[in-house]
């Protein structure tokens, strides 16, 4: 399914989500080469600088679609800097810039072409350390879809019902949509920030360690709901837990120091590893 | 021994720390003290009257009010969108090597006297004022006014307002800010998520800058032509109450007189410490120190370490 | 690009816009007072000014040499006033900062910085004029004293707060009372920053006349007591601005540049006084 980042749109509104339509995609076979329509990320000797210091070195990857992508590797060695190139939030530090190929379904995020406010839309990020707005449930979750233009409240009950039941929130706030969001423990505002996220009908999903500020009952409704999203979102994943990487995700990238040093299945990359890297990591060794 | 010396360390501090508490207490005192003569003579009837007859010795309180309410709330009109947006600016959208100069150049504001602004009131806006009265067709166009007043005092209250403001966005997470922008936002709307997390603190701003138009003196006697009349005109003359404590004090030939004049001191230190006190617990609620900022304009800003 | 998107792109650049005019706009003003400042009261500025008393009314000529004095000695006797005041209570505050004897003193001294200074004048008529019917010095200088307290108390307990805690355990190791610790540790520590606190709040009641009004009054002649009133830079200008006279007005104007320049030296002596102490402090 193909989207372009740059179609001039006449209708106001924007669509119902995907979701809606209940697509379902076929499974590709395990361990088979990804074929290009699968694709959905694809980077190509991307560097990243802060300043005059590079951080990133000639990152090479292909993301698959509807599928959960794993980054793991020690602190401090990228991680959170390429994800956050994929939605271009690095704009905003000043003095980082990157270069390379970025491409979302063939369009290049840094092309001249891109709008960075459209292409933020499309790509969903959810932030290590959760940060609701200091507003109500409900205008949480609207606040991608108001500043989208759409103020029919139906349609936004509608949206936000399914948004909150799709982070697998909906049961527990329905009574109370108007209550403060800091109001709700830890495990439920990082939640209700991917409900956000999840309300402007994003394709791709990236999550900067999503779980690692809770705990670990609030982890594991994370890690399921994950599993569940994949089914129709790409998403990215950042994360120090390698057995979170060994459950939830499809494909794991090993970082290292700004490089990619492996990038495989996951369970080629914990079991079978090819760089001695690789295997001393996710044995523990190191790291 | 040690624990004696400790007693009377903390004796001897406590003791000068009760001073400042017995001054508070004693200014309220002192006021209510020396305005007995009107407030037994006048009762309520002081703030409902419009009579100021020194002659007769009749006063009413009413023309003072309106104009220090009048003119403070035109300034604030005025300095408020002016001072957020300067504090948007210097927070959210200069360039870092700007930030430094213009938060400079915004808390120069403050550190001019009062007097030095009404001089150039008197003799630089109010004749531009008069020609803008001319301009507009008003009769008589004597340039001093409530318009010279509210513009003058909207000048002194900006960088008040401003500076606070701040130190509010600046103490917004960066994560809020993130996340809107995550969600697809522009500049403009990230900024608006920012403010809206520190709404509490900014409203506590634009009440900082309130309490100092009411109790500003010199600069608005100077241009606000000093005419006890009630008026909704902003180009009449009208009074305000710091002015006419400023300009009669020392006229005051009798006692009933002065004990009027002193009543008013005591409404204005009734409302302004209400104003400064509510805005402080606003701005509490947000952050601590962005008062600090404010009480040392200039050079303490950059001094303390925030 | 939606219909959408290409409008709140157009209104975020607007409000962008709007934000760097309220900039220009705040700055106009600014830049006008210094200029008329800079050149009405420059020019109007000779060594007569600096020497002579004033004129009587209607003669032209004359200066401010008493003024300049006054307000130099006024805000010697505000600092003698609030600085001891000032730093104890701040000193109490940051010692014993969790009791509820604190907190209602950190409370009266933010109720006292929000008085307006004309209140505050009030006040020092009523406890220092009236009872003995003169006008004085001594009335002038605690009025503007007490407008320094509350910025000197505040400046000395957060500056306080800031000395590591480890400093003070150092020195009650080592057998020091309470207050031994305090002055010779702590303070000295603090001390830069104590000082620049108190420069600003002199530069703040330098530039004050409200209060003065009715304590220090005005003097055209020098002051040769502390109990007579005392002519002071800033009631001078006052004076001579709301006069008719031509020469008064141009002389006011001289007094208000002296005034600017005057808070600019003490603010530029607060900074240089922080650096040297702290380079002191370093070695």
């Amino acid at each position: 399914m193909t989207s372009s980042l740059t179609t001039d749109v006449t209708r106001e509104s924007p669509s119902p989500p995907r979701f809606l339509a209940g697509e379902k995609v076929a499974k590709p076979d395990e361990g088979a080469a990804l074929a290009q329509s699968e694709i959905k990320i694809s980077v190509r000797d991307f560097d990243f600088f802060y300043g005059t210091a590079k951080v990133l070195h000639g990152i090479s990857l292909e993301i698959p679609a509807r599928k959960v992508t794993a980054l793991i590797g020690p602190s401090g060695c990228g991680k959170s800097t390429f994800i956050r190139s994929i939605n271009r939030m690095n704009d905003i530090i000043t003095d980082a810039r990157g270069k390379g190929t970025i491409l979302i379904d063939g369009q290049d995020v840094y092309g001249g072409d891109t709008d960075v406010v459209e292409l933020r839309r499309r790509v969903g990020m959810v932030f290590q350390k959760s940060n609701p707005f200091p507003k109500s449930i409900y205008d949480n979750v609207a606040y991608g879809l108001r500043i989208g233009g759409m103020r029919n409240k139906r349609q936004l009950d509608d949206i936000i019902e399914r948004s909150l039941t799709r982070a697998a929130l909906w049961h527990e706030v329905k009574d109370r949509l108007h209550a403060s969001a800091l109001a709700l423990s830890g495990g439920q505002q990082q939640r209700l920030c991917i409900a956000r996220a999840l309300a402007v009908d994003p394709e791709i999903l990236l999550m900067d360690e999503p779980a690692s500020a809770l705990d670990p009952i609030a982890t594991s409704k994370i890690e399921e709901l994950i599993y569940e999203l994949k089914d129709n979102y790409t998403i990215v994943i950042v994360t120090h837990n390698m057995q979170q990487a060994a459950r939830v995700s499809d494909r794991t990238a090993f970082f290292m120091l700004g490089r990619v040093v492996e990038y495989a299945e996951t369970n080629t990359i914990f079991m079978n590893p090819k760089e001695k890297m690789t295997e001393d990591y996710v044995t523990g060794r190191f790291g | 021994m040690k624990r004696s010396d400790d007693r009377s360390f903390r004796i001897g501090t406590g003791a000068f720390a009760a001073l400042v508490l017995l001054i508070v207490a004693g200014i309220a005192f002192e006021l209510t003290r020396q305005s007995t003569l009107s407030i037994t003579k006048f009762g309520l009837k002081f703030w409902t009257t419009r009579v100021w007859d020194p002659v007769s010795g009749d006063f009413g309180a009413l023309p003072f009010i309106w104009g220090t309410l009048y003119s403070a709330i035109l300034a604030l009109l005025i300095a408020t969108p002016v001072a957020l947006g300067i504090a948007i600016f210097i927070s959210e959208l200069s360039p870092r090597v700007l930030r430094q100069p213009l938060a400079y150049l915004t808390e120069l504001l403050a550190a001019i006297p009062s007097i030095v602004y009404g001089l150039w009131g008197i003799f630089v806006l109010v004749p531009i004022v008069r020609k803008i009265e001319i301009a507009m067709g008003a009769k008589p166009a004597l340039g001093v006014g409530m318009m010279a007043a509210a513009l003058i005092l909207a000048v002194m209250v900006i960088p008040f307002t401003s500076s606070v403001a701040r130190e509010i966005l600046k103490n917004v997470p960066a994560t809020q800010r993130e996340a809107a922008y995550a969600l697809g936002a522009t500049r403009w709307e990230a900024i608006k998520v920012a403010i809206g997390f520190g709404r509490t603190g900014i409203i506590g701003a634009v009440m900082l800058g309130f309490g100092r138009a009411l109790g500003e003196t010199m600069a608005v006697t100077m241009v606000i032509g000093n005419s006890p009349q009630i008026s909704a005109s902003l180009f009449k003359p009208q009074y305000t109450m710091a002015a006419v404590i400023a300009n009669e004090f020392t006229e005051a030939a009798d006692e009933l007189y002065l004990h009027a004049l002193i009543e008013i001191g005591l409404l204005l230190f009734i409302i302004t410490v209400g104003v400064n006190l509510l805005s402080r617990l606003l701005i509490w609620s947000t952050k601590r120190r962005a008062i600090t900022t404010v009480v040392m304009p200039v050079v303490v800003a950059e001094e303390v370490p925030a | 690009m939606t219909a959408n998107l290409r409008r709140r792109k157009i209104y975020s650049g607007l409000f962008e816009t709007l934000c760097a005019l309220a900039v220009v706009v705040a700055l106009i003003p600014l830049a006008m007072i210094l200029f008329y400042v800079v050149k009405e009261g420059f020019g109007a500025l000779n060594v007569d000014f600096f020497t002579h008393m004033p004129k009587p009314v209607g003669e032209s000529g004359g200066g401010m040499a008493n003024a300049i004095a006054g307000t130099l000695i006024l805000i010697c006797i505000a600092a003698a006033f609030a600085v001891p005041v000032g730093c104890l209570c701040g000193i109490h505050l940051s010692e014993y900062p969790g009791t509820k004897f604190s907190s209602i003193v950190r409370f009266a001294a933010d109720v006292l910085n929000g008085v307006p200074s004309i209140v505050v004048g009030i006040f020092a008529y009523g406890i220092l004029v009236l009872p003995v019917k003169r006008f004085s010095v001594i009335a002038g200088g605690v009025a503007l004293g007490l407008l320094m307290i509350p910025i000197v108390v505040r400046t000395t307990e957060e500056l306080l707060r800031l000395v590591p805690g480890g400093l003070r355990e150092g020195a009650l190791a080592l057998g020091a009372t309470r207050g031994r610790a305090v002055f010779s540790v702590i303070v000295p520590a603090a001390l830069p920053g104590i000082l620049t606190g108190i420069l600003v709040a002199l530069a703040r009641v330098a530039g004050e006349t409200a209060p003065l009004l009715f304590t220090a009054f005005n003097n055209r002649f020098w002051s040769t007591s502390l109990t007579q009133p005392i002519a002071s830079l800033t009631v001078q200008v006052f004076t001579y601005a709301i006069s008719p006279y031509d020469d008064w007005h141009r002389q006011a104007w001289a007094g208000a540049f002296l005034l600017v320049m005057m808070i600019l030296a003490l603010s530029i002596l607060a900074r240089l006084a922080v650096r040297r102490l702290e380079r002191m402090n370093r070695s």
